[in-house]
C-alpha cells in the first residue's frame, strides 16, 4: 500500500513540477505548484511528519501559494510569450525522453545505494509533542531568531510596498 | 517487508523536483514563475530533510524543515514587496528587461 | 669646562634669527647674530686662559652617538694646542666679519636670512674643529659645506649665484665620497674613528705592513681635503663661488671654511707621517696648485676673482707645508692667511661698496682720495701677503719656503717664483683701484665706521701677526724646522722685486701691460680664460654624465622600466577587470546560469574528494 501511495503521489508532484516549468501563463505555474505541496504533504504524512504535513497544507499551501496568486492578479501578469522554437520532436516526445532518462538514473543510483530498511507508514511518528518539545528546548535560538526575522520581513515588506507619499 | 518503500525513492524523487526547480529558474522569464521556481527548490530540500529525519527516527529534521517554511515565507512576503517594486518603477515582469546593472 | 657652549653660541643666533628674523628690527637681528659669535670669541678666550698652558689634550665626552658591535663614536670635544689656535682664529676672524656685515648688508634683502645662515656656518665650522672623532668631524665639514651652498646662492634670484652654489656643493661632495671612503677604511683598519685612538693605534703599527693601507687612507682623506680645500682637481668652484656676498667670501672661502681641508690634514699628521708617498703627493699638488692659480690671477679684470684664485694659490702654500713635513708652518700659514686674505677681501668689498656694485678693476682708479681707510689697509694686507719683510706673511711663508727647500729644492725655487706673481698681482690690484684716474661713473665714498673697524683691526693682525710665534706653540705636536735666514730674505727679496714690477706696469708706465698681453697674445687668453679648465671638465665629465643621466637613466630606467612596470601593472588590472567585468551582464538569468553551474563544479569536486565524510 505504502508503495502505491508514494507512486501516486510521487508522480503527481513530479508532473506538477514539470507543468510548473512549462505553462505560460503564472497563474497556471502558481496553480500547478499548490499541486505540488499537496503531493508532497501526502508524502510527509507517509514519513511519519505529521506536524510538517499540516505545516505543509497550511502554511505554503494556504498562506504563500495564496500570497503569490494575489500577486499575479495585483499585477495583472499576462501569458508569456514562447520561450524558444523548438522542434516538433522535442515538443512530442521531450517529456517520454526525459522520464526515461531519469527513470534510468534513478535505477542506477538506487541500485548503487546500500538497502536500508525502507519505509513503512506508522513506524515513526514525528507529533506535534516531540516537535514542540525539540523546538522549545534543544532549538530555542533559531526559533527565537526566525521571529525576528519574520518582524522585519513584515517591516521590509510594508516599508517596499507602500505608496510614496 | 513487502510494503517498505525504499528510502533512497525519497530522495530521487527530491533530487529530481530540486531539478526541475533549477530548469524554472534559469529557462523561465517571468519573475513570478522564477519566484515559484525557488520554492519548487525549497520544498525539494525540505522532503530530503524529512526523509533523513525518518531514517534516525528523530524529529530534528522536521524542525529544519520547519525552519526552512518559516523562512520561506519570510523570503516570498519580501520578495514579491519587492517585485511589487520593481513592477512600479520598470512596468515590466520580464526578467530580461531588468538589466540595468550591466557594466 | 662647557667646551659644547662655543659652538651653541651661534647655533641660538641662528635658530632666533632664523625663526624670528623676519618679525624682529634690524636691530635685535644685529645682536643676535653679532653677539652669539662675540660670546663665543669670550668663552673661547676664558677657556684657554683656563687651560693654559694646554699641554696635555683635554677631552669632553657628552654622550654616546653610535654603538653599533664593537663600533662605538661619541660626541667627544676636545682642546690642545692646534684646536686653540683654530679656535681663536674661527671665532676672532669671524666676530670681526660679522660686526663688518652688518655694515654691508645694510641696504640688501634677506637680512636675517644671511646673518642665520652665517650663525649657523659658524656652528658647524666650530663642531670640526672641536671635534675629537672623524665621523663628528664629518659632521662638521658636510656642514660647512652646506652653509657654503646657502650663501653662494644667496642672491638666489640670479642664476650665475645658483648656478656657484651647485658647483660648489657638487664638486665638495667629489671630495666628500674620497673622505668617506677613508673614513670607512679607517673603521675597518683600526675599528674606531677616535683620533686618539687611531693615531696611537697607527703609531704602534709596524712600519713595512702598515703603509698600504695608511697610505690609501691617507690618498683618500687627500681627496677630501682637494676638494675642500679647492686644490688642484677640484678647485674649480671657488673662483665661481664669488658670487655670493663679499663677507661670505672672506669668511668662509679665504678664513675657514677651506681651511678645514689644511686642518684635517695637520690633525692626521701621524697618518700622513707614515706614508710617505701621500706627503709627496700632498706637496706636489700644493706646489702645482699655488704656481697655477697664481698664473691665473695675474690676468684677472674682477678683483674678487683676483682674490679668489689668490686664496687657491696661498692654499697651496699651507698643502706645500704640509706635505713637506712643516705641519706648524702650514698651520702658521694658515692664521696669518685668515688675517690678510679676509682683509683682502673685507677691503674689496668696501670698495665695490662704495662704488655700488662695481668690481671690475677697469672701472677703478685713483680711488685713496676717496677712501683713505679702506686704501691703507688694504695697501697693509697686500705688503702681508707678498711677504714684505717682518709682516706675518713674511714669517709664515718662508717657514714654509725653508721647509721646501729641505725636502726638495726644486720645490723651493717655484715656491719663490710663485711668490714674487703673488705680490705682483695683489699689488697690481692695489695700483689699478686706488692709483690713477678714476675711470668708472659711480659716486665713489669711503664705508661707515662698522665696516672699517674690523678692516683696521685685521690691518693691525696682518702686519703684527707674524710675532705670534705659532711653530713654537705647536712645538709638542709638530717639530720644529731649522731656520734658514739666507733663504728667507731671498724669498722675502723676490716678493719686493714682484712690488716694484707692478709699479713699473701699473704705476710709472701704464699701458704697458696691456701691451705686453697683446705681445703674448694665445698665451695671455690662455691664461685669462682660467686654461679653459672649466670647459674641459664640462666636456669631458658633466656632459657626458648629463646626457647619460638623461637618456640611460631617466627615459631608460625612471620612465620605462620603474614607470612601465608601475603602470604596466595598473593597465593589466584594467585588462584583466574589462574582460571579467562580462560577467556582469546585468542578466539576471545568466547569473543564475553561473550559479548552478558552480554548484555542480563543487559538487564534482565534492564527490572526487572523497565526499563529505
Amino acid at each position: 500500500m505504502t508503495a502505491i501511495f508514494f507512486l501516486i503521489f510521487a508522480g503527481l508532484a513530479v508532473f506538477c513540477a514539470i507543468n510548473l516549468v512549462v505553462q505560460t501563463h503564472p497563474i497556471a505555474s502558481a496553480l500547478s505548484l499548490i499541486g505540488v505541496m499537496g503531493s508532497l504533504a501526502v508524502l510527509y504524512l507517509q514519513l511519519g511528519g505529521e506536524f510538517i504535513a499540516a505545516a505543509q497544507v497550511i502554511v505554503y499551501a494556504g498562506a504563500i501559494m495564496v500570497l503569490f496568486v494575489f500577486v499575479i492578479m495585483l499585477l495583472n501578469a499576462g501569458a508569456e510569450s514562447a520561450t524558444f522554437q523548438v522542434s516538433r520532436f522535442v515538443k512530442y516526445f521531450g517529456a517520454i525522453l526525459l522520464a526515461a532518462f531519469l527513470g534510468l538514473v534513478s535505477f542506477i543510483i538506487q541500485g548503487a545505494l546500500p538497502r536500508t530498511e525502507g519505509v513503512i507508514f506508522g513506524a515513526f511518528q514525528g507529533t506535534a509533542l516531540d516537535v514542540g518539545r525539540k523546538l522549545f528546548t534543544t532549538y530555542l535560538l533559531p526559533f527565537e531568531a526566525t521571529s525576528v526575522l519574520i518582524l522585519i520581513a513584515i517591516v521590509g515588506a510594508i516599508v517596499l510596498a507602500r505608496k510614496e507619499v | 517487508m513487502q510494503n517498505a518503500v525504499p528510502l533512497s525513492w525519497y530522495l530521487i524523487l527530491s533530487a529530481i523536483l530540486f531539478a526541475l526547480g533549477v530548469a524554472g529558474f534559469i529557462f523561465r522569464r517571468n519573475i513570478i514563475t522564477v519566484f515559484m521556481s525557488i520554492e519548487l527548490m525549497l520544498n525539494a530540500v525540505n522532503l530530503s530533510f524529512v526523509t533523513f529525519s525518518y531514517e534516525f527516527k528523530q524529529v530534528d529534521g522536521h524542525i529544519y524543515s520547519f525552519f526552512v517554511m518559516v523562512v520561506a515565507a519570510a523570503e516570498a512576503a519580501v520578495g514579491l514587496a519587492i517585485i511589487l517594486t520593481v513592477f512600479k518603477n520598470r512596468s515590466t515582469l520580464m526578467i530580461d528587461e531588468v538589466n540595468s546593472m550591466k557594466y | 669646562m662647557h667646551l659644547w657652549l662655543i659652538p651653541i653660541f651661534p647655533l641660538l643666533g641662528f635658530l632666533a634669527n632664523g625663526l624670528f628674523g623676519r618679525r624682529i628690527p634690524k636691530a635685535l637681528i644685529n645682536t643676535f647674530a653679532v653677539g652669539s659669535v662675540l660670546l663665543s670669541f669670550l668663552w673661547v678666550v676664558k677657556t684657554l686662559l683656563a687651560l693654559s698652558p694646554i699641554e696635555t689634550k683635554y677631552i669632553e665626552h657628552y654622550f654616546t652617538w653610535i654603538q653599533s658591535g664593537t663600533l662605538n663614536i661619541g660626541v667627544d670635544f676636545a682642546v690642545d694646542r692646534l684646536t686653540a689656535i683654530m679656535l681663536m682664529v674661527v671665532t676672532g676672524v669671524g666676530t670681526l666679519i660679522h660686526i663688518y656685515a652688518v655694515g654691508y648688508m645694510d641696504h640688501e634683502g634677506g637680512y636675517y636670512r644671511f646673518f642665520a645662515y652665517l650663525n649657523l656656518f659658524m656652528f658647524f665650522m666650530l663642531v670640526l674643529v672641536l671635534a675629537q672623532n672623524y665621523l663628528l668631524l664629518f659632521v662638521g665639514w658636510e656642514g660647512v659645506g652646506l652653509c657654503s651652498y646657502l650663501l653662494i646662492g644667496f642672491y638666489f634670484t640670479e642664476q650665475f649665484a645658483t648656478t656657484a652654489g651647485n658647483k660648489a656643493f657638487i664638486v665638495n661632495r667629489i671630495g666628500d665620497f674620497g673622505f668617506s671612503l677613508a673614513v670607512f677604511l679607517i673603521v675597518r683598519q683600526f675599528g674606531t674613528l677616535d683620533f686618539s685612538k687611531v693615531f696611537d693605534a697607527a703609531k704602534g703599527m709596524p712600519g713595512e705592513a702598515s703603509i698600504g693601507i695608511l697610505t690609501t687612507i691617507t690618498l683618500l682623506l687627500l681627496v677630501g681635503a682637494t676638494g675642500k680645500s679647492a686644490q688642484i682637481p677640484l678647485y674649480v668652484w671657488l673662483p665661481d663661488a664669488m658670487a655670493g656676498p663679499t663677507p661670505v667670501s672672506a669668511l668662509i672661502h679665504a678664513a675657514t671654511m677651506v681651511t678645514a681641508g689644511v686642518y684635517m690634514t695637520a690633525r692626521s699628521a701621524t697618518l700622513f707621517m707614515k706614508a710617505p708617498i701621500t706627503m709627496d703627493t700632498v706637496a706636489v699638488i700644493g706646489l702645482a696648485t699655488a704656481f697655477f692659480a697664481a698664473t691665473i690671477g695675474l690676468t684677472q679684470m674682477d678683483i674678487k676673482k683676483v682674490f679668489a684664485y689668490s686664496t687657491v694659490s696661498q692654499l697651496g702654500y699651507m698643502f706645500l707645508g704640509v706635505g713637506v713635513g712643516a705641519f706648524s708652518a702650514g698651520i702658521f700659514h694658515l692664521m696669518t692667511h685668515a688675517f690678510f686674505k679676509a682683509l683682502l677681501f673685507l677691503g674689496a668689498g668696501a670698495v665695490i661698496h662704495g662704488l655700488h656694485g662695481e668690481q671690475d678693476l677697469r672701472q677703478m682708479g685713483g680711488l685713496f682720495k676717496h677712501m683713505k681707510i679702506t686704501a691703507i689697509t688694504l695697501f697693509c694686507a697686500s705688503l702681508a701677503i707678498s711677504g714684505f719683510p717682518f709682516t706675518s706673511g713674511f714669517f709664515s711663508k718662508d717657514a714654509i719656503l725653508v721647509a721646501a727647500y729641505e725636502r726638495a729644492p726644486w720645490m723651493y725655487w717655484v715656491g719663490v717664483l710663485t711668490a714674487g706673481m703673488t705680490a705682483f698681482y695683489v699689488f697690481r690690484a692695489w695700483f689699478m683701484a686706488f692709483t690713477g684716474e678714476y675711470r668708472g661713473h659711480a659716486h665713489p665714498h669711503e664705508s661707515p665706521l662698522v665696516m672699517t673697524g674690523p678692516l683696521m683691526i685685521l690691518a693691525v693682525l696682518s702686519i703684527g701677526g707674524g710675532f705670534i710665534n705659532v711653530p713654537h706653540i705647536l712645538e709638542p705636536m709638530f717639530a720644529e724646522h731649522a731656520e734658514n735666514q739666507a733663504l728667507a730674505w731671498l724669498s722675502a727679496g723676490v716678493g719686493i722685486v714682484g712690488i716694484l714690477l707692478a709699479v713699473l706696469f701699473y704705476v710709472v708706465k701704464r699701458g704697458m701691460a696691456d701691451s705686453v698681453a697683446k705681445a703674448f697674445g694665445g698665451l695671455y687668453t690662455l691664461v685669462y680664460n682660467k686654461y679653459f679648465v672649466d670647459e674641459v671638465y664640462d666636456a669631458a665629465v658633466v656632459e657626458p654624465l648629463i646626457e647619460g643621466s638623461r637618456t640611460v637613466l631617466w627615459r631608460g630606467i625612471d620612465a620605462g622600466l620603474i614607470d612601465g612596470t608601475v603602470n604596466g601593472v595598473g593597465r593589466r588590472s584594467r585588462g584583466i577587470g574589462s574582460i571579467l567585468r562580462l560577467i556582469q551582464s546585468g542578466n539576471i538569468r545568466s547569473y543564475a546560469a553561473w550559479v548552478v553551474l558552480g554548484s555542480i563544479v563543487l559538487l564534482l569536486a565534492i564527490g572526487f574528494a572523497g565526499g563529505l565524510r
